[in-house]
């Protein structure tokens, strides 16, 4: 082997190198679920502006053609990544202590923390439901097939048919609660993992990244809130509906 | 007062073992931990039983021998404090205390509550060590430290390898104990030139004695009687990834 194929084999196989790689993956899909957010939040555009607003941005990304492509498959590798090292480390893990404690105890290890793989497993079935609903269409073909009067997807209505649905709107907010727990120990965790931490940046990353994860899941959570509480209303701006 | 212990007892290596419970009564709270097990001891000899094992040597809280999870906790409730250094004035009369060996794979039970941690030796034999001249001593303060660097070497140094860290992570991770060791020699100027060495061999010696991975639960540093910072790991992880990328060229 050639001294760089050995150091890669060496850094990918180590504990060490995993938890980096793990790190790395994970905020690549934080600065994922950042873009994503900055995107939702005109839903809550004032002045009647939103569905323009929504609908064109929809447009526009769909109009990208072959680099939606990539960066569709980049998306899904990386979470196909994070998911695959979280299955191994969480085996290696579980196999380093074969015998438990009769008398279990925790001194500090946080909630979040210790559920990492129960709410990144919620997270999967949720991505699945959310691509079925929203990117596919397949839960609710009906609100699918809206069209706006310039002839694009009328996602605007379609987010907000979707949410009307009381089952639907509480699962989102279930969902995003489970990430923002994922994530309170995971940004913290991270800048860890990453070697980027000292005693000084400690407890500030720590609470930082508790902020963030809270400010996320708030974020996504608040448009659904949004369609239930009548904040956001259907769009009748968009003549032409169904077509 | 008066305790009620629930001891692991295991008579071998690859023996089956149990919880075994024990009413203690009459225990001195100027007692230490050990000591109260000392006289439960005793008093299981009388009566022609096998006492329990445990490992212990100093008492003063600087071998680091004196292994046992208490209620859970690797040391017991005190912060910063041995078993040997844990007196009974922190329990009450009628607790029941749960006393079990620390459980990890790579610190297989042999007896009782005494665990095999020569892990721990192959890790530091794997790259505790710098590289220096023999003969005259060399001039004191011939090499220059930075104040920082040897503060934190020094506390790293603290480490006694007792292996709290492992008993209680949930994952039986030795990474505080592997970046103290690492740390301790990379921060000074005598430990360059292994150092690079030093914590890719380390790191892989521990992945094969088959400890567990950190997940940034910091339940290590809370045990660790010689509180040692889960800053350290960090501080690894970089040495790690820099030892990773770097070339003599
Ligand atoms: C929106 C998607 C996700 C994001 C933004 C995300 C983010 C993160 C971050 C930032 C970390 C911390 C990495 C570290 O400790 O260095 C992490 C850890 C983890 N993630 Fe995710 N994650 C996501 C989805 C998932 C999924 C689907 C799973 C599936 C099981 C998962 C399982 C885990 C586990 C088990 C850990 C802890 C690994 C360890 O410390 O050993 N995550 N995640
Ligand atoms: S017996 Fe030496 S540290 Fe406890």
């Amino acid at each position: 082997m050639s001294p760089l194929v050995e150091s890669v084999v060496r850094f990918l196989r180590s504990t060490v190198g995993t938890k980096v790689l793990m790190a790395l993956t994970g905020l690549a899909l934080v600065g994922f679920l950042v873009a994503h957010l900055a995107g939702n939040l005109q839903m809550l555009a004032p002045g009647g502006k939103a569905p323009e607003l929504m609908n064109a941005y929809a447009a526009q990304l769909k109009g990208l053609g072959p680099l939606l492509w990539i960066a569709r498959i980049g998306l899904l590798g990386t979470f196909a990544l994070h998911v695959a090292l979280a299955i191994r480390l969480t085996a290696l893990n579980k196999a380093a202590r074969p015998v438990p404690y009769a008398y279990e105890s925790t001194v500090q290890a946080s909630w979040g923390s210790r559920t990492m793989i129960l709410t990144g497993s919620v997270v999967i079935l949720f991505v699945l439901f959310h691509l079925a609903h929203f990117t596919l269409g397949f839960t609710h073909p009906e609100h699918y097939a809206l069209h706006d009067a310039q002839g694009r997807h009328d996602v605007y209505n379609m987010v907000v048919a979707g949410f009307q649905v009381p089952a639907v709107a509480v699962g989102y907010g279930l969902a995003m609660f489970v990430v923002g727990l994922h994530l309170s120990h995971g940004l913290g965790s991270l800048v860890r993992s990453l070697g980027l931490s000292n005693p000084r940046l400690r407890l500030l990353t720590q609470r930082l990244g508790v902020a963030v994860a809270i400010l996320l899941a708030v974020g996504f959570a608040l448009i659904p809130s949004a369609v239930q509480s009548g904040w956001i209303q259907p769009s009748t701006s968009v003549e032409g509906s169904n077509k | 007062m008066d305790l009620t212990l629930n001891v692991w007892r295991q008579e071998r290596a690859d023996a089956p073992g149990k919880i075994v419970s024990y009413d203690v009564p009459g225990v001195d709270e100027e007692m230490s931990f050990l000591e109260m097990i000392d006289v439960l001891n005793e008093r299981l000899i009388e009566k022609g039983e096998e006492p329990i094992a445990f490992e212990h040597d100093c008492r003063e809280g600087i071998c680091g021998s004196c292994s046992m999870v208490i209620n859970g906790v690797p040391h017991g409730p005190q912060p910063e404090t041995t078993t040997c250094q844990l007196y009974m004035r922190h329990f009450k009369d009628g607790d029941t205390i749960f006393v079990e060996p620390f459980r990890a794979k790579a610190f297989p039970v042999l007896r009782d509550l005494i665990v095999d941690r020569s892990a721990f030796d192959r890790i530091q034999q794997a790259g505790g060590y710098i590289s220096i001249n023999t003969g005259n001593a060399p001039d004191a303060n011939a090499t220059p430290v930075n104040k920082e660097a040897s503060e934190a070497a020094i506390d790293a140094a603290q480490c006694i390898g007792c292996g709290a860290c492992v008993a209680s992570c949930k994952n039986a991770s030795a990474m505080l104990f592997v970046a103290a060791k690492v740390s301790h020699l990379s921060l000074l100027p005598q430990g360059q030139p292994e150092r690079y060495q030093r914590v890719l061999n380390m790191v892989s010696t521990m992945d094969d004695e088959g400890f567990g991975a950190c997940t940034n639960q910091s339940e290590c540093e809370a045990v660790c009687p010689k509180g040692i910072s889960v800053s350290y790991i960090s501080r690894m992880n970089r040495d790690y990834l820099r030892a990773s990328v770097s070339t003599p060229v």
